[in-house]
């Protein structure tokens, strides 16, 4: 492999990236908070949107959204799991401002929307610069510790919320500590693979996991390891085809990975 | 002869669950079928639905053969609770088990057309009257007790006027007084209607006022008579091949000591109950 | 576009109707609504919003598809969204490894087969996009819709799709409401709830694949969820549900065509708020108690 810059921009961010989605990935399918993942990486579409009709940098409006959104998502689930409907009509309402600032940013003849779309929705892993790189690998590296920090507190929590309430977890905060994580993570990894393929960082991975192992610890490290191998597999192969962007890459070699759990 | 098995043996998951089984319940009769967690009584009634199939022997379901006759059965299914979300009311519940297997939709209004409309909205009333849920039948079943939903079940177990009921652990999660009256109900659709019931329990002691008779599954075999004969020391020493001690307490409990409980896979709701060292009968 | 909102609201609704483009779309939109707001409230009732979403995404392969093989963009929408149907189906139908059958863990794992056909599909079409040289000045349209562009076809095309699928959900009605709302005894009763499950899953599939055509793929969704959650909120009964239902669909639609005219904002902007603040207005007053 030649370590070209842009190549090892991508496999720094990437690879930091991976792991903490691989991680969180593992407990938003114990928790089985997949849709609230899904819906929180749409928002970062709708928050870089904004951020470009507002005319803030595209990075905080992206976190602004996202965390903004779990926010109201760990509230909404607060008493009880947040049922699929009031996430489903979150995801509505943010579609609908992402909508909105659309239209502001077309008639503010912000440039082409088209281009800002296109880079939000499917990412863009080779074209980071060594800066953003290092930046994104702070962030998911920080995020991957913050969680390692919490997991078996978490851990106690999703399996068996009322045992833990009873012996002091602070199962609310958890739950939204958690969220925010992921919507953090869900931010950065969105300049990675994308918005629309954030998703299958965070389910694939964790669901290969799943199936292989009833293990914890065993299936968090999996999730992690499995998205490391989809990452370094979608880069290698975008590397060498140039027409397969490299998001689109990792994502086929992760939901590739999952279908060979099914068969085994 | 409402039901009857002969030599029967059945086998789940490679395991023979039980085998060598004769059993013959008469029409109006009411069966408690019990034995510990394992031994094989949802499967009992899986095999009587025609839902599961005998790895050897005959059986005979009101007069035809397993699973031909369903119509004619009530059937409560084990463990079934509905989650605090489910918005559909209990009459509709009850409803579904009178129409659910029918294509199409009901049409609105058609009571005002259709003898046939109307008379099934009366029976779905008449079944609701039955079991006492009238009061809160048109609330969504999600926000109904645990004995409310339970009875709306029995409701629509009874809406098709089955002349045998399967009911597997109908007590399961209820509270004793809702017990002793949900056994009582039971009791008094049988008698009147004549209704074969087979109830499924892991206590006899809620129903021993109202049984004709226990069917008895442990270690793989079966017994079958009355409390009296089967609830003894000696038939359930014989039937777990170990040493068994009923105790008859002074105010006509019944306590089974000693049995071992068979590898089980413990759903949702079994977790939730207590078990003790000298765990009553069940 | 000389548009102009007077308080007089007969005469913007005559406005509003005399050009024809205008008509197409609100009939465009009506008939999408009630054949998503029908189709939803069963995806709600069965807790399979997830999934709907999910098919809704499937629309952008199949977009994609279909302009690589030079076929009609229709063609694509219908075959993708079906096909990802009977993927969806097929999850629910195999082994969940070394989890159990039933119950949170079966769920949570399904979400992630889900989510991960969804990712799959979307990746495919990201690569069927750059093989076929970039249809990216149509995104926006293949996202948000083009409802002002509609044609006389395409309204029929529409209606046919929205009968067929209404018939096969009145066919399979009481089989589907039994198997959603109690899938064990439904089983043991004969009822084949694999079966149903899958057609159901298909026609979401066709309703979406339909409706994604008028109003863009991330706003389909919107139509889907929203007018079924609305009146779930205010009855559990079913019939008035449905009804209200599509009550609440076409008010959603229509109010967002009449307002994008009137204000030169999209459409489907008005449409969302208009669906979230009947929502939040519906669970309101179920919180309070004011409806049961």
């Amino acid at each position: 492999m030649v370590f070209e810059a842009f190549f090892a921009n991508a496999l720094l961010a990437g690879s930091c990236i991976a792991i903490a989605s691989g991680l969180l990935g593992w407990f938003v399918v114990l928790r089985g908070q997949v849709f609230a993942g899904d819906a929180l990486s749409h928002v970062a579409f709708t928050g870089a949107l904004a951020a470009a009709a507002v005319g803030l940098g595209l990075r905080a409006g992206l976190f602004a959204a996202t965390v903004l959104v779990a926010l109201v998502i760990a509230a909404l689930g607060a008493r009880s799991r947040a049922d699929d409907v009031s996430i489903g009509i979150v995801f509505v309402w943010v579609l609908g401002l992402g909508v909105f600032f659309l239209d502001r940013f077309n008639s503010s003849g912000g440039g082409s929307s088209a281009t800002i779309a296109a880079r939000t929705l499917f990412g863009s892993l080779f074209g980071l610069t060594a800066g953003e790189a290092r930046l994104a690998a702070l962030i998911a590296a920080g995020t991957a510790l913050a969680l390692l920090a919490v997991g078996r507190p978490l851990l106690f929590t999703s399996i068996d919320a009322p045992l833990a309430a009873a012996s002091g977890a602070p199962v609310r905060a958890l739950g939204f500590a958690f969220l925010i994580l992921l919507g953090i993570v869900a931010a950065e990894a969105t300049q990675a693979v994308g918005a629309l393929l954030l998703l299958g960082l965070l389910a694939a991975p964790a669901g290969a996991a799943h199936r292989l192992t009833a293990n914890p610890y065993r299936g968090m490290a999996l999730a992690a390891g499995i998205a490391l191998l989809a990452m370094w597999g979608g880069l290698a192969l975008s590397y060498w085809v140039a027409a397969l962007a490299p998001g689109a890459a990792v994502i086929l070699v992760a939901a590739g990975i999952y279908a060979l759990t099914m068969v085994v | 002869m409402a039901v009857e098995l002969r030599d029967a043996s059945v086998r789940l998951g490679g395991r023979s669950v039980w085998s060598e089984v004769d059993l013959v319940v008469g029409e109006g009769e009411f069966v408690a079928v019990l034995g510990p967690n394992g031994a094989g009584k949802s499967t009992l009634l899986g095999v009587l639905l025609g839902l599961l199939a005998l790895e050897r022997g005959s059986v005979s379901v009101l007069g035809g053969g397993a699973g031909a006759h369903n119509d004619r059965i009530g059937y409560l299914p084990q463990r079934r609770v509905f989650d605090a979300s489910t918005r559909v009311r209990g009459v509709d519940v009850v409803r579904l088990g009178l129409d659910g297997r029918r294509w199409g939709v009901p049409l609105p209004g058609a009571e005002r057309f259709s003898a046939r409309a109307r008379s099934e909205r009366a029976r779905v009333a008449e079944a609701i009257e039955r079991v006492g849920a009238s009061g809160y039948a048109r609330r969504p079943i999600g926000e109904c007790s645990g004995g409310e939903q339970q009875r709306l079940l029995i409701a629509q177990a009874l809406v098709r006027r089955p002349r045998m009921l399967l009911l597997d652990e109908p007590l399961d999660g209820l509270d004793l007084p809702n017990q002793a009256s949900v056994a009582g109900l039971v009791q008094e659709i049988c008698r009147t209607q004549g209704v074969t019931v087979l109830l499924v329990a892991h206590d006899v002691n809620p129903l021993l006022p109202y049984l004709d008779r226990v069917l008895y599954l442990a270690g793989g075999r079966a017994a079958m008579g009355t409390p009296a004969e089967v609830v003894t020391s000696e038939t359930l020493s014989d039937l777990y091949g170990s040493a068994i001690e009923v105790l008859r307490t002074s105010d006509g409990r019944v306590v089974v000591v000693g049995q071992p409980e068979a590898p089980h896979h413990h759903g949702p709701r079994h977790e939730l109950r207590g078990r003790g060292p000298g765990q009553v009968l069940g | 576009m000389n548009a102009h909102f007077t308080l007089d609201l007969a005469a913007d609704v005559r406005e509003l109707l005399a050009y024809p483009f205008m008509v197409n779309a609100l009939q465009a939109a009506g008939i999408a609504a009630v054949m998503a707001a029908v189709t939803g409230w069963f995806m709600v009732l069965r807790r399979e919003t997830f999934a709907g979403h999910t098919l809704s995404m499937m629309s952008f392969p199949g977009a994609a598809a279909a302009a690589l093989a030079g076929l009609p963009l229709a063609a694509g929408y219908f075959a993708f969204c079906a096909g990802g149907a009977l993927v969806v189906a097929g999850t629910g139908v195999a082994g969940t490894g070394s989890r159990p059958a039933s119950g949170r863990g079966a769920e949570a794992q399904r979400a992630a087969a889900i989510g991960t056909v969804g990712a799959g599909a979307l990746a495919i079409g990201f690569v069927l996009l750059s093989v076929y040289g970039g249809v990216l000045e149509n995104l926006e349209s293949l996202l948000f819709g083009s409802i002002f562009g509609v044609t006389r076809g395409e309204v029929l095309t529409l209606a046919i799709v929205a009968v067929c699928t209404l018939a096969c959900l009145a066919v399979l009605g009481r089989p589907l409401l039994f198997a959603s709302v109690d899938g064990m005894l439904a089983g043991a009763s004969g009822v084949p709830v694999g079966a149903v499950s899958t057609a159901f899953l298909v026609l979401l599939g066709l309703a979406v694949a339909a409706t994604a055509q008028i109003t863009g793929i991330l706003l389909v969704f919107a139509l889907l969820v929203a007018p079924a959650a609305i009146a779930r909120e205010l009855t559990p009964r079913i019939a008035l549900g449905l009804t209200l239902s599509v009550v609440f669909g076409l008010t959603v639609a229509w109010l967002g065509l009449a307002l994008s005219y009137f204000t030169n904002y999209s459409a489907g902007f008005f449409t969302t708020s208009a669906a979230v603040a009947l929502f939040a207005l519906a669970r309101a007053a179920r919180r309070l108690g004011v409806v049961r």
